[in-house]
């Protein structure tokens, strides 16, 4: 599997039709270091839940930290890989590689924390 | 503030390079500085004093050793450190700017985050090598890092990631400073220790007897020598200061120099000159002996000189000193003015025994002082034990004879104690001793003085009165009377007596000179009669000589005639008599 370059949006319109909460954008911004496995492992199960949750409304912006170190500082990262649900409000973050659907779920509050 | 100083790191020429810190008395006490290009752990309870010496680290650092640094910090943000540390001079937007520093603020939220699966502090590291990377720092500092642990849910990783930081950050080669929570019972709150092997500084906040007191102590330096001892140390409007006080080594230079006590007759009893230069003179006496006057006096004559005095006042506040002083005939307002003559004034219970050392050390520091008075240390005892004291009393008298400071402490002595027992017994630690007591006679009290010890030089082992006249004390000449030493209206009664006893022997003098001079005179005569009646008689003596002779000589002619006329044989001739030569001798 390849990494996409920066950024991936399979937000694309699908034919006028729209869920009820379309209006939601979910804008989502992975960290990650260099293309380790952890980083590819975390991508994937990101790319996996959003086809399977947000589908048709979700944007992921990929961030090497390697190349743009700079741009960790924005986010507070510290761990990686981090995943940060931008919008919609409020701010929140995941870190690990995401291997745990349950609790991505409860951290992109899809899923009420039991 | 003087930081400027460079200190020669002294082992690095050994083996272990050294990093300054630029701390006051942190590089003399870790014998150059921190260790270059490892991790130093920091350790203290709240509010001691960490953020403060890693923040001073990095900025001394940048400002005089040209090494930028970078803070990475867990707890303040950018701002508010920048606010924090504003009062003690540093302007860390400035830095910024000239990036000679970075500020990083960490914040993770423990609410905000969700955990599933593996993960490493991969984003720290990227953050911290680009802040170093960016400005070229050789310094950083991480505080606190351990509030990680309160942020991130496994420890597990946590801590094998900071491992791996620390590691990393020794590859880096940065000097780093790391500082962490004092724990129960622990260095720090997450055995950190367990990871910065390489040196460990605690830092310390204690209050005993309400009084609080900071203290720091290195407690691990792997591969260098470095002071043990726990060390007070002060934060005030210029940073950090530590007073490694305790000197290592009793090998201060002694001078010959002497310099003047300010009382010409004081002089004198000390061989003629004086104290030592950089000696410690003592001046201990019971409560209004003039201890005070004498340190005013030798204030006064060093600034005289041209030197630069501080005075501690313990009791009285500068004011008071002048406006007393001034009541004697000494005014100390021009030194004053002319920044020679410093006062520093202030109650000893206003902090701890460390407190004030470390206050004392720091303007010593600042301001270079030759002479240095202490004025009670007496009220110390109010504050500390007195081996406390005593302690700090021997580490300033180190300190300040490292110096070369000629340093004068009085000493208050109980009415009801031996004189010679000062209340802190830190006569060991004195050159030179002056005792001040009021000697009580005929319903008087009156001031004494005398040197009870003075190393190194001959020096009067009188009593001596002194006087506190209204242009200085004056030590009188010592009546030694009947009973021993006289003071007061008892010396003068007795100079008076003295004087009269003066008088009536004088006249006896003039009386039998008088005498003598009669008789002499006499004597003249009688030698004049004698000598009279001698040439008296000696002229009658003659007489009757020649009258004889006269007399034979008719006889001898009457004879002859005789004879002629007889017409007798012829007579035989004429043979004179001898004469009789009268002699005359002097009496």
């Amino acid at each position: 599997m390849n990494m996409p370059k920066r950024r991936v949006s399979t937000s694309a319109p699908r034919s006028g039709r729209r869920s009820a909460n379309s209006a939601e954008r979910w804008e989502l911004r992975l960290y990650v270091a260099g293309q380790t496995p952890r980083s590819l492992a975390a991508f994937a199960n990101l790319k996996q839940i959003c086809e399977s949750h947000l589908a048709g409304k979700y944007h992921i912006d990929v961030i090497d930290l390697v190349k743009n170190p700079q741009l960790a500082r924005g986010d507070q990262i510290v761990a990686i890989p981090t995943l940060v649900r931008r919008l919609p409000p409020p701010l929140s973050k995941i870190i690990g590689d995401l291997s745990n659907t349950e609790r991505v779920l409860v951290g992109l509050q899809l899923r009420a924390r039991r | 503030m003087s930081t400027k100083t460079q200190h020669t790191p002294r082992s690095a020429v050994r083996g272990l390079p050294k990093c300054p810190t630029g701390i006051r008395g942190l590089d003399e006490i870790t014998g150059g500085g921190l260790p270059r290009g490892r991790p130093t752990l920091v350790c203290g309870a709240a509010g001691c004093g960490k953020t403060l010496l890693a923040m001073q680290f990095l900025v001394r650092g940048a400002a005089d050793y040209h090494e930028p640094g970078v803070f990475m910090a867990f707890e303040e943000t950018a701002d508010e450190l920048a606010k924090n540390v504003a009062s003690l001079g540093f302007d860390l937007p400035a830095l910024i700017r000239r990036k000679q520093l970075c500020v990083d603020y960490v914040h993770v939220e423990r609410s905000e985050i969700e955990e599933t699966g593996e993960y490493d502090l991969e984003g720290l590291f990227i953050r911290l090598g680009h802040a170093i990377d960016s400005i070229g720092a050789k310094r950083v500092v991480l505080d606190t890092v351990e509030s990680l642990f309160a942020a991130l849910p496994n420890a597990l990783i946590l801590r094998a990631e900071l491992r791996r930081l620390f590691r990393w950050l020794k590859d880096k080669g940065v000097t780093v400073i790391i500082t962490a929570e004092q724990g129960n019972g622990t260095l720090t709150r997450h055995d950190l220790e367990e990871y910065v092997s390489d040196c460990v500084v605690r830092l310390d906040h204690r209050v005993t007897d309400l009084v609080s007191t900071r203290r720091l102590r290195i407690i691990k330096y792997r591969g260098s020598v470095h002071g043990t001892n726990e060390y007070p140390f002060l934060i005030d409007e210029a940073g950090l200061f530590v007073l490694p006080i305790t000197s290592l080594d009793l090998q201060h230079p002694a001078s010959t120099e002497r310099i003047s006590t300010g009382i010409a007759q004081l002089d004198t009893m000390l061989g003629g000159r004086g104290y030592f230069r950089g000696s410690t003179v003592l001046v201990s006496g019971t409560a209004g002996t003039g201890k005070s006057s004498l340190a005013a006096h030798f204030v006064d004559a060093a600034c005289r000189r041209g030197e630069r005095c501080l005075y501690f006042a313990f009791e009285e506040s500068l004011h008071q000193i002048t406006r007393n002083m001034r009541s004697i005939g000494l005014n100390l307002q021009p030194w004053l003015r002319k920044g020679r003559l410093h006062f520093y004034a202030a109650r000893p219970t206003l902090g701890g025994l460390e407190q004030h050392l470390a206050a004392m050390g720091k303007m010593i520091d600042t301001f270079r002082p030759h002479v240095v008075v202490l004025d009670p240390i007496t009220n110390f005892v109010s504050v500390g034990e007195v081996a406390d004291v005593k302690s700090m009393l021997m580490r300033l008298v180190d300190a300040l004879k490292r110096q070369q400071i000629t340093t004068l402490f009085t000493s208050l002595t109980a009415a009801d104690s031996a004189l010679e027992r000062t209340a802190v017994g830190i006569s060991s630690l004195m050159d030179t001793w002056l005792s001040l007591s009021t000697i009580e006679l005929n319903g008087e009290r009156n001031r004494g003085l005398y040197i009870i010890k003075s190393r190194g030089m001959a020096h009067s082992n009188q009593i001596r009165e002194f006087l506190i006249t209204d242009h200085g004390i004056e030590l009188l000449d010592v009546n030694l009377g009947p009973g021993g030493v006289l003071t007061g209206s008892a010396r003068l009664a007795q100079a008076t007596h003295d004087r009269g006893e003066a008088v009536v022997r004088q006249q006896e003098v003039e009386r039998r000179r008088h005498d003598v001079e009669r008789k002499h005179a006499a004597l003249d005569a009688q030698i004049a009669v004698l000598r009279a009646e001698y040439e008296r008689e000696a002229d009658e003596v003659q007489d009757s000589v020649a009258e004889l002779q006269q007399r034979e000589q008719r006889t001898q002619l009457d004879r002859a005639e005789m004879t002629r006329q007889r017409k007798a044989d012829k007579a035989p001739a004429v043979r004179p008599t001898p004469r009789v030569q009268a002699k005359r001798g002097h009496p």
